[in-house]
């Protein structure tokens, strides 16, 4: 593959693509277990839900206009080939991007300070967006952007729990998804973050949501077929699909902790990748 | 049941609907969501006018994303935003102003009785906001843009908007809490 070199001006360029493509068009994975879900659908309720969804997304992708009102807050997720020689500003970059995209694609302007809640109405503000920084090997720089909404991100929960609680674990992730109900916009994904600490358990849920959504072990499966039985459904109006997927990720921890973060994905799981750098 | 209502609304068009049935409005909707309940509850309280009448009115909890062209306001996209959080400010507005349908996602928590001879609740698929921007005609006004785009009161002329679900209806039954408890019920059982 041929990629654009890794300029200040490639990056912004490239960054405003993947964000116009991660708020217009919907992963092909995600897109093909909705279809599925619906299949298999007893309920006639969820199935209009299912169907309205599915329509949204050909509209969006049809007109390139965001899926959701709620274009998020921008997670952005930096992987540095450590042969790469990066000598310009990434961030900045990326948040002139962030700015380009609020007015380009549009977004909804949704970063606001906590406590005065004035909006900056640019998407950027102090600690937004988000950039993750990670190193691999290589010579290339990775960026994904990941959209989040705040009706999903509102009803996620972390717990350090017993280190003697292990078989507590999903008592709690099927306790989230209720209490959640149809408010996260099921059917959800739900990454669970196992491990490290209060705050790299959340890191690792939220991480957990770039899976592809098939993209599950026989343990995942099974706390699926459980959120399933609930009866929640398509925004918690009954049916058979209240979530799509459960992904687990894993981290040694201190040997007194169990820290377990659980982070709801509404069913537009939106992300978008670019790859730039390499093979000069 | 499928119905068709049109805005301003009277009790008698709403009283017929039974949690479960399918909706479709045309007329007027007025968003409003956090930041919005909180100033008309204010302004009510301080006795002073809102700039909207919420007579018969049609409340979407929705932050629409909208965009600005020589002048006039469009809507981009403008799906249903999370209901329960304007849950504990609800009865407080249905006391104090007409407003016969509320529009959203997922459900409200103990409103069910505040509502009862006066308001339904209408579920619209969460997330389906360029699907929603379809039956959205027009944008006649907008108010109090100074709590920011979201937070804004956007009248939003509309046709034929659904379909919604009717999730709570004027005899107090509420389909999301129905669901609830039967999901809670699954649960210790597992």
């Amino acid at each position: 593959m041929v990629t654009d070199m890794v300029t200040y001006k490639n990056v912004v360029e490239a960054t405003v693509d993947i964000i116009r493509e991660a708020e217009t068009q919907l992963p092909d994975d995600v897109i093909d277990a909705l279809k599925s879900a619906r299949q298999n659908e007893s309920s006639d309720v969820a199935i209009s839900q299912i169907d309205a969804i599915l329509k949204n997304i050909e509209i969006a992708s049809n007109n390139n206009i965001p899926l959701c009102q709620d274009t998020g807050i921008l997670i952005f997720y930096v992987e540095i080939g450590r042969e790469l020689k990066l000598d310009i500003d990434l961030k900045g970059a990326i948040l002139e991007a962030s700015r380009i995209a609020t007015q380009e694609v549009p977004l909804r302007p949704n970063a606001v300070h906590p406590i005065t809640r004035s909006n900056s109405n640019d998407n950027t503000g102090d600690g937004l967006p988000d950039i993750k920084y990670d190193f691999v090997e290589g010579d290339q720089l990775k960026i994904t952007v990941a959209p989040k909404g705040a009706g999903s991100e509102n009803m996620s929960a972390l717990k350090m729990m017993n280190p003697t609680e292990l078989k507590d674990i999903r008592k709690f992730i099927l306790e989230t998804v209720l209490n959640a109900g149809g408010r996260p916009c099921p059917p959800i994904i739900v990454g669970v973050g196992i491990g490290g600490s209060f705050d790299k358990a959340a890191r690792l849920a939220k991480a957990a949501l770039l899976r592809k959504v098939t993209d599950m072990n026989d343990e995942e499966k099974g706390i699926l077929k459980d959120i399933n039985s609930l009866g929640i459904g398509p925004m918690g109006l009954g049916g058979d699909t209240t979530a799509l997927a459960v992904h687990l990720a894993t981290s040694y921890c201190h040997t007194a902790s169990l820290p377990v973060a659980i982070n709801i994905q509404c069913w537009a799981n939106r992300h978008a990748s670019v790859v730039l750098g390499g093979d000069e | 049941m499928e119905y068709h209502l049109s805005t301003p609304l009277k009790k008698e068009d709403i009283e017929g609907l039974n949690a479960g049935d399918i909706v479709y409005i045309s007329g007027t909707v007025l968003t409003a969501r956090d930041e919005a309940h909180a100033r008309i509850l204010e302004l009510k309280e301080e006795g002073k006018e809102l700039p909207f009448s919420l007579e018969g009115a049609a409340i979407y909890h929705c932050g629409p994303l909208m965009q600005q062209t020589d002048g006039t306001w469009r809507v981009v996209a403008a799906g249903p935003t999370t209901s329960d959080r304007m849950s504990k400010m609800t009865p407080a507005l249905l006391e104090n102003f007409n407003v016969r349908v509320l529009i959203g996602k997922g459900g409200m928590s103990n409103v069910a009785d505040a509502m009862k001879e006066k308001c339904v609740y209408l579920a619209y698929t969460g997330g389906c906001a360029a699907l929603a921007s379809g039956s959205i005609k027009n944008v006649p006004a907008v108010h109090w843009l100074d709590l920011g785009m979201p937070e804004a009161v956007w009248e939003l002329e509309v046709n034929e908007f659904g379909p919604l679900i009717v999730g709570i209806d004027t005899k107090g039954e509420d389909l999301f809490t129905s669901i609830k408890e039967k999901a809670r019920s699954s649960f210790l059982k597992l």
